[in-house]
């Protein structure tokens, strides 16, 4: 399979020996050249996304969805973008100010260092630490601080009930998607992600783990459902009874930082579930069929990564655009009652199968 | 190397916000308007602060965040050596997630777990 190490050797390469850069040169423009490159795919995916979602909920509800803007639609999502860059950013009267601007900073922060975290493609992969796991767990925790500081320096009382929603429910559903994800750990005996893919070369793990990776990955799913407050899980921002919910009163591109980051958290919720279960970028393999395992490694690693993601975010919208909303209290017992003694007694499981 | 990268993501994703508000706030127009910063509250002017006592429900499901996040902290380093650690290991992390179980079945027991 092409491997993404040969173009980062060459760019290495060229800088270093054939421009003749000295050390700092070459890793100042290798670093611009990262911050770019996972910059444009950031904006990118999000922009896909938007218009994605656009036009399938659309189509789920017999409508046509955006198709006046370019060809079936397609240029709608940037000129949204143009719009939203020209609108007014509106401060609001008595609210914490300094608190106010700085939330967005936190989201965005948040689902950045995650972004950049994931394995993308054979040797495409930008942060790769050996607490790869933990990390993505903690940096993707930074989102409920700028949602509960967003809420609360509003000065809004939809907006503070918004952010108090978010903040339970994303604190809840984040110690079953941590405990799912422990449980492909154990199997896989590695945090760092670009391990975990390539242990799942002869198989992925929701084939090889068999029942308890199943029961993980349908947990994970419902976790991270909820974490990116889409879905039957919308409530911190259910526009029928609290309007927008803790981004009412962020106007402008500050509302645009909001909207990005929840598609770009949908976006990464189903990446790090095609890594996990899924395989990664790892190709299809069935133990016995050379032949087809042949054909199967001459399909790019990006294509295996990105069309297993799409698989996980057409699943999203398919739950968010089926299911009616969730109330708080059954929210919690969800999570508290059924999913969490469900992941702790498959830990234990998976821990006792593992071992003997 | 990683380590380095985390700081470019960083500074990326800080570049990315700083731009974005800059770019609005230099294009965008503004206008001034006595009721344009009055916080939204279906058309009526607010009353009072938003920034009341609140219900002490989200307290309770915080508090049990904390031991479960730590705990899951914990299990991290064992899920990562458990299979070399036999079932030695397995027994000393069972108590563990044991003392665990007794106190979600102690908050459930409580009514901690329910919305009141």
């Amino acid at each position: 399979m092409f491997d993404f190490k040969i173009v980062t050797s060459w760019i290495d390469n060229l800088l270093r020996v054939d421009l003749g850069l000295d050390n700092f040169w070459t890793l100042a423009i290798e670093f611009i050249l990262v911050g770019v490159a996972l910059l444009a795919a950031y904006a990118l995916i999000a922009l896909v996304l938007i218009y994605a979602e656009r036009k399938i909920c659309a189509f789920f509800q017999c409508r046509i969805g955006p198709d006046r803007v370019g060809k079936w639609g397609l240029i709608q999502v940037i000129a949204d973008m143009i719009k939203i860059l020209t609108k007014e950013i509106i401060p609001i009267k008595r609210s914490e100010k300094l608190l106010f601007f700085l939330a967005p900073f936190f989201v965005i922060i948040g689902s950045f260092l995650t972004f950049g975290a994931l394995p993308f493609a054979k040797g495409l992969h930008a942060i790769d630490f050996n607490i790869g796991v933990l990390y993505i767990l903690a940096v993707s925790s930074l989102g409920v601080i700028g949602i509960v500081l967003a809420g609360w320096s509003s000065n809004n009382k939809y907006s503070l009930i918004g952010a108090m929603r978010a903040g339970a429910q994303l604190i809840s559903y984040e110690i079953s998607a941590g405990l799912a994800l422990m449980t492909m750990v154990v199997l896989a005996g590695s945090m760092q992600l670009s391990t975990i893919v390539e242990s799942q070369a002869d198989g992925w793990f929701i084939f090889k783990g068999g029942i308890f990776a199943l029961v993980a990955f349908v947990i994970y799913l419902i976790a991270g459902h909820a974490e990116t407050n889409r879905g039957p899980f919308d409530l911190p921002e259910s526009e029928s009874e609290l309007t927008a919910g803790y981004h009412t009163e962020y106007s402008g591109i500050m509302f645009g930082f909001y909207y990005v980051a929840e598609y770009t958290n949908l976006f990464i919720i189903s990446a790090i579930a095609t890594t996990m279960f899924l395989g990664g970028w790892m190709p299809l393999h069935i133990p016995g069929l050379d032949g087809f395992n042949q054909v199967m490694d001459y399909i790019p690693s990006a294509v295996w990564f990105f069309g297993k993601c799409a698989f996980c975010i057409f699943l999203a919208l398919w739950v968010r655009w089926s299911y009616p909303r969730l109330r708080i209290d059954q929210l919690l017992k969800l999570e508290w009652k059924i999913l969490m003694p469900i992941s702790l007694i498959n830990i234990a499981a998976v821990a006792v199968a593992v071992t003997i | 190397m990683n380590e380095s990268f985390l700081i470019v993501a960083l500074v990326t994703a800080m570049v990315l916000v700083i731009a974005g508000s800059v770019i609005a706030l230099i294009i965008a127009p503004k206008t001034q308007n006595e009721q344009k910063g009055e916080p939204y509250e279906c058309g009526v002017l607010t009353r009072g602060t938003s920034w009341l006592p609140f219900r002490v429900g989200y307290y309770l499901f915080a508090i049990l965040f904390l031991m479960f996040d730590v705990e899951t902290v914990y299990l991290f380093p064992w899920a990562v050596v458990m299979q070399s650690m036999g079932v030695q290991g397995l027994a000393v992390v069972g108590l563990f997630l044991a003392i665990l179980a007794l106190g979600l079945a102690y908050a459930w027991k409580k009514g901690a777990l329910e919305w009141k």
